[in-house]
Parts: C-alpha cells; structure tokens; sequence
C-alpha cells in the first residue's frame, strides 16, 4: 500500500478569478523532497492559477470575496486572493 | 544644519513615498566599511537607551558614528525624519554560513498605522553576493496593514528585492517595508547594520523641495496618449508587478495621501484618483423660473 503524502501550493492572484496572474506564492511540501524557504525564487512556479490546475494540482479553497468593514474600504493588508492548491505523492 | 546639496530632491522622496525604500549603492567609503567591520567582530558598536537624540549616539572615536555621520547620510536622514531625530534602536544582523533557511517576511515591531513614519538605515559594510542572501525587501508593502510575522506564509512575491550589493551600500526603508533576511548559502557569515531613527519634528518640506513646482502638482489627462515617467505623478502612479488589480489602485491612494502629509498640498493627486472621490457638490441649483 502506498504511502501518501500532501504536497501544498499557495498562490495568490491578481483578483479572485482563478484563472489570473500570480501574485505570490508559496510551497510545504509534505514528501520532505523539497524544501521550501522565503526569497527561494523570483519566478512564479504558474503564470495563472489554472495552469496550476493543467498540471495536477487540486484547489482546496477558494477565497471568500467579503465586502469591505465600514471605515476600512481603502485600507489594504494581506493579500486577499488566495487560493491553496494540493497533490497528493507517494512516498 | 546639513547642505543643501546633501538633500534628497522631490522625485527621491516619491520614490520613497511610493515604494517604502530608498538605495545607495557604495555611499559609504571602504575605510569607514572596514572599521565598522572591525567594531562588529569586536563587539564594540555600543547601542544607547530608546528614545536618545541619534547626536549624541555613536561618539567618537565609532565608526558607525563616523557613517552616520557623513553628510550624505545626514542628508538622507535630514530629508526623511528631519534634523536631529532619536535613535530607537540598532541591531547587528548575522546570517550564519550555510544556514538552512530563510527568515519569514515580516514588518518590523508592531502594526503602526501612524501617517508620520519611521526610517531604518540598513548599511550593508562588506560585499554581498546572490549566495549569501542579501535582506529581501517588498518593494510598495509599507502601507499593508500587517502585525509582523503574521505575513510569514508568503515566500516569494513578483518584484521582491533580493540585495545584492557592493560594501558601502545603504538602503533607506519606512518602518512598514515587508522584509526579511534570506537564506545565507556562502561559507562566509553575512552582516548587515541597522539603526532605526524617530521623527521629532512634524515630517513636511524637510528635503530640497526646489524642483517642486506648480507643474508638479497641475492635473494631468488621464489615457492620455505620451507619457511621462519620472514626474513625480509618475513615480506614485506606478504600479508594483504584485500588486493586485483592485487594491494596487488603493495604493496609489495610499501614496497621494502620504503625498499630501509630507507636502502640506492637500490638493495634490495623481490620475483623478482622491479628487473623483472627494467630488461632493452640495450647493443647489438655482431653481429656474
Ligand atoms: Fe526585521
């Protein structure tokens, strides 16, 4: 029986469509084969979230789109579009 | 009091309005490099109690006083926070050779939402290669309301600075940059200098404001075929490759108000952005007989 383990894609696009441009992301890979720091990589491992998906990837979640608090519309913090993306490997 | 040819000009503070960071590629002389150098291996770069005036900090003989104290950086400071501003506190960053990871983004301190703002002098005193994983910087981050570490889980980010840099080498950051220092892949440690200095007068017209005209400032058309791009308007309007379609646009608000805070111009704008909003007619039409 094959052993499995979770590997996790972060990206954070454009806008909440998930076929828009990466923004950022980030990777956990849970096989131990690669490990995955701050700064490891200028380019994007997608150019959009649906090339993640042609490649195997499964989406777990999809952002929310929640209005704005009242006094908060034109504040910005984090990022809001992120959609977490796994593949499951055998190790 | 600084000269004022030592004075940053208006389109180095919009860059540093727009994008949180400022950078001085080999400012700093190879002698003052070394000496700071030596102070670090010595253990003898002294910090003093938070809120002590930066004049009375670093007496001689410190060859970090001596940095601090050359009139380009004087320049830098003055223009930025203004004559005389405390010291807050200092940090010698070491990144041990061939260490297995990154530290995680972050904002430093706490989340600060003041419009008055901070500086950080990171003063890189020996060459930094790509190996050895120079601070990393998002550039346009600094408006983000973030509390530290909380922005960790992001590891890469489109436009992300990686610095790479000759000795001498001093980057200017507001205090809300998101930054971390990467991993150091070289068999060499890695240091970098950081002091981070308060404003105690009110931050407007501080640098040498003698290219701020009324050209700066008259509307611009917006798709408006020849553009510009190192105007002022410009340099704040331009967006950052990772920013998002809809709050990329908050952020160029984010800037024109900071804009405004520091010129004292509460009519400046850039793209109609504030104007369009701050449109509220409330006079009454005559009613016609
Ligand atoms: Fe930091």
């Amino acid at each position: 029986m094959a052993q499995l383990r979770q590997k996790v894609l972060v990206l954070y696009l454009a806008s909440s469509a998930l076929d828009d441009q990466v923004r950022s992301w980030a990777v956990y890979d849970g096989t131990g084969k690669e490990a995955h720091t701050t700064g490891d990589d200028n380019e994007p491992p997608y150019k959009t979230g649906l090339d993640a998906l042609k490649d195997g990837w499964r989406v777990i979640q999809f952002p929310q789109l929640i209005p704005p608090y009242p006094g908060l519309e034109f504040t910005t913090s984090f990022q809001r579009h992120e959609f977490i993306l796994e593949k499951l490997e055998e190790v | 009091m600084v000269g004022k040819e030592f004075l940053l000009n208006s389109k180095q503070m919009a860059f540093f309005v727009a994008k949180g960071y400022l950078r001085f590629d080999e400012l700093i002389p190879e002698e003052i490099n070394k000496a700071v150098m030596r102070d670090i291996d010595a253990g003898t770069v002294r910090s003093q109690p938070a809120g002590t005036p930066l004049s009375q900090c670093y007496p001689a003989p410190s060859a970090v006083g001596e940095m601090i104290r050359l009139p380009q950086v004087q320049g830098i400071i003055h223009s930025l926070v203004g004559p005389d501003p405390l010291f807050d506190h200092q940090a010698v960053h070491v990144r041990q050779p061939n260490e297995g990871a990154a530290q995680h983004l972050h904002g430093d301190s706490t989340i600060d939402v003041r419009m008055h703002f901070d500086v950080q002098l990171m003063y890189f005193p020996h060459d930094v290669t790509p190996e050895m994983g120079g601070t990393l910087i998002v550039p346009g981050s600094h408006f983000r309301r973030i509390n530290e570490m909380d922005i960790a889980r992001y590891q890469n980010i489109v436009g992300q600075i990686q610095m790479v840099c000759k000795a001498g080498t001093l980057m200017v950051v507001h205090h809300g940059i998101w930054h971390c220092g990467r991993q150091n892949k070289s068999d060499q440690m890695r240091y970098m200098f950081k002091v981070r200095l308060n404003p105690t007068v009110r931050q407007r017209l501080l640098w040498n404001t003698d290219d701020l005209t009324d050209e700066t400032k008259k509307q611009q058309t917006i798709f408006g075929g020849a553009k510009k791009s190192d105007d002022v308007q410009s340099i704040l309007g331009q967006q950052e490759p990772w920013f998002e379609w809809g709050d990329g646009r908050l952020e160029i608000i984010n800037r024109i108000k900071l804009w405004r805070f520091i010129t004292g111009d509460d009519n400046f704008d850039v793209h109609y952005w504030l104007s369009r909003l701050e449109n509220m007619p409330e006079n009454l039409l005559e009613a016609v007989e």
